[in-house]
């Protein structure tokens, strides 16, 4: 039943890439048990529980075609983790279908898992108390790679990553950041066709960040590697990504572009303006947009279609020095999505073949 | 550069087995290294497991100077010392430390996934660790054992002959799968309950008394079961538990002879194959269960 299906060579670098992987209805159901409060409550749970089900993942449908890059971005406990637990084969699902490279996930098979990666977390993959080179050694045979394109691929990740002075080194011995570097080379070893990332940024600083979103993007392009990355950081995101789901409470509640998100989801822009001095209230009020006063600046809402007609008015105002007209920050509108939760007028359909250029 | 895994033919049964061998001969080279970083804990604990039997010496001195008898279930008093100092030989091969209850850990905590992400044999890869863990011990071990034999050397019968060595060798090699493979099982247990401790203890009550590690098993030969004809002895010797400890050491000393030898030895080869199976079967439920619920 294996080794039957061969997926399809890349394609051409910017032809769209074919499905990789295609998700449909997929959904994931945890029974949870509900202990009460108490020593009496207890004795008779030993009797008697009382469980509830618990929808990780409502019914999402996705199709990611080979070389993309999607971020999934949703608050915690959305489902984002149960979903890559489902692509990897970890789980399996409640209802629903799911490829990866021809091969239903949870089925196992060694064919399957030679092909992809998944990283979560740290303290994943390495020996804790040996060096990474020898968790290296390890998954070189585990993943057959043959000696020089072993050492080629070693040394090129290593490289890059600059991480060369701590292969010897014991795993435990290594600072967070530093095992996560290790552990995205120990997982890129086998040149994975597919990579699942689960919130690799999570509690790195700032510089570690800079340098995983460099890494990832320089061998993502170079390798054609399809990627889903989930995380809670806008950054990962624009930093890494141009396909941006947004998942909350298990379902999908935007997928498409990061730019397209911004015009889909908001109807104004954000106007500051510097004055000489702090303003009257209202002389502001009189402008008739939603403002805010902080000193001598003002930010104004101001509806996209009305700026042409507005910033004129307000320019010729007295004492503007200074003006910019600004998108919402992405972070804006990604809160204000995760808190509207289903809430939002489902904009799937029309982008859902995101990658071939759809949407409106 | 992607997409290499494919350009390869798909290799033979034969070279599947080897290139199998090959990562589990990793697996075990790159345990050894880990256990190497433990060996101060290695000697202490090697240390600590002689005081017990001198303990039990003196109970059985007591034993005997009460009794006034010349032996017991015919054992003689340096008998007895010969066969607690071999049965420590048996454990050495059978006991587990931290077997069931690093892979119900390994659940719990999750580190379990790992091995289902990665195309690799979970059991296989215990196997290997194991092994690596033991041969470590041996190589620390074999001091303070080579020094307490020789001391102890007055209590021992001459020497078997070669054929009763070999069975001997055989049964220790028997008994460290059977030790593994039923601790093993114990341990995925755990796919099933959040805690293993409680079953392994009870595990480890029961084969204190049936394994022949508290007294030599032949004593239970007078022991009625309330069948007719059979007593505890009869039945005892069907259950795995003697292979871990009474086994070797009654090898050793010529209490099983003969075609009784071959069965035992045959007896305990198929506990070992049964327990093979079982432990595979608790993995392939066990994780299928884990994939339903839990994850």
């Amino acid at each position: 039943m294996h080794n039957s299906s061969r997926p399809p060579s890349p394609p051409p670098p910017g032809s769209p890439g074919a499905p990789v992987i295609h998700v449909e209805g997929l959904a994931k159901e945890y029974r949870v048990f509900d202990k009460p409060e108490g020593l009496l409550a207890s004795v008779t749970g030993l009797f008697r529980r009382t469980s509830r089900t618990v929808e990780a993942l409502r019914g999402v449908s996705l199709t990611v075609g080979r070389g993309e890059f999607v971020a999934m971005l949703g608050p915690n406990g959305a489902g984002k983790t149960t979903f890559l637990k489902l692509l990897s084969g970890i789980i399996t699902p409640t209802r629903g279908r799911a490829t990866v490279l021809g091969h239903v996930p949870w089925e196992r098979s060694d064919d399957f898992r030679r092909r992809f990666a998944l990283v979560m977390g740290q303290r994943n993959q390495l020996w804790w108390d040996l060096p990474a080179a020898e968790s290296f050694r390890l998954h070189k045979e585990i993943y057959r790679i043959d000696t020089p394109r072993f050492e080629r691929t070693r040394d090129e990740l290593v490289e890059l990553l600059g991480v060369g002075t701590l292969l010897l080194r014991p795993v435990r011995d290594l600072s967070l950041g530093e095992r996560m570097k290790l552990e995205l080379v120990a997982a890129l070893l086998h040149e994975p066709e597919v990579l699942f990332l689960d919130e690799p940024t999570i509690g790195l600083d700032v510089v570690a960040q800079h340098a995983l979103h460099r890494f990832l993007s320089h061998v993502q392009a170079e390798r054609g590697m399809t990627v889903i990355l989930t995380t809670h950081y806008m950054k990962d995101v624009a930093a890494l990504c141009k396909r941006l789901v947004v998942v909350t409470q298990g379902s999908i509640l935007y997928d498409g572009s990061l730019d397209q998100i911004v015009d889909r989801f908001t109807s104004h822009k954000i106007v500051t303006l510097d004055l000489d001095a702090a303003p009257d209230a209202a002389a502001v009020a009189r402008w008739g947009f939603p403002a805010e006063i902080r000193g001598p600046q003002v930010v104004l809402r101001i509806d996209r279609a009305r700026i042409s007609e507005a910033l004129p008015r307000i320019l010729a105002s007295a004492g503007v020095r200074d003006v910019s007209v600004e998108d919402v920050p992405l972070e804006e509108i990604v809160a204000e999505l995760f808190r509207s939760g289903s809430g939002a007028p489902p904009p799937r359909p029309a982008i859902a073949a995101a990658g071939a250029g759809g949407g409106p | 550069m992607s997409a290499s895994a494919d350009d390869r033919p798909a290799p033979g049964f034969l070279a599947r087995r080897l290139q199998g061998l090959r990562v589990w001969w990793t697996m075990l080279v790159i345990s050894l290294e880990e256990r190497l970083v433990y060996r101060g804990d290695f000697i202490l604990g090697t240390a600590m497991r002689f005081l017990p039997i001198v303990t039990q010496v003196f109970l059985w001195t007591a034993v005997f100077g009460a009794t006034r008898s010349g032996d017991i279930a015919g054992y003689s008093r340096d008998d007895i010392v010969a066969y607690y100092l071999l049965t420590m030989v048996s454990r050495a091969f059978s006991s587990m430390p931290g077997l069931a209850g690093g892979i119900a850990r390994g659940i719990r905590d999750g580190s379990v996934k790992k091995y289902l992400v990665q195309p690799v044999d979970y059991v296989g890869y215990l196997l290997a660790a194991r092994i690596a863990h033991k041969l470590v011990y041996y190589a620390v071990a074999v001091i303070p054992f080579a020094a307490v034999f020789f001391v102890c050397r007055g209590f021992f019968p001459p020497l078997p002959d070669a054929a009763t060595m070999l069975a001997f060798g055989l049964s220790l090699v028997l008994s460290f799968l059977l030790g593994f493979f039923m601790e093993a099982t114990l341990g995925m247990l755990g796919f099933w309950f959040l805690e293993v401790s409680s079953i392994v203890f009870a595990y480890m009550l029961v084969q204190y008394l049936l394994s022949g590690h508290m007294f030599p098993l032949d004593m239970l030969a007078g022991i009625p079961t309330g069948v007719p004809g059979v007593s505890v002895a009869e039945v005892v010797r069907f259950l795995p538990f003697e292979y871990t400890a009474y086994f070797p050491a009654a090898v050793w000393l010529g209490k099983v002879r003969g075609a009784e030898l071959v069965r035992s030895l045959v007896v305990e080869a198929a506990w070992v194959v049964v327990m093979m199976a079982a432990c595979r079967l608790a993995w392939r439920r066990g994780t299928a269960r884990y994939s339903a619920f839990g994850g």
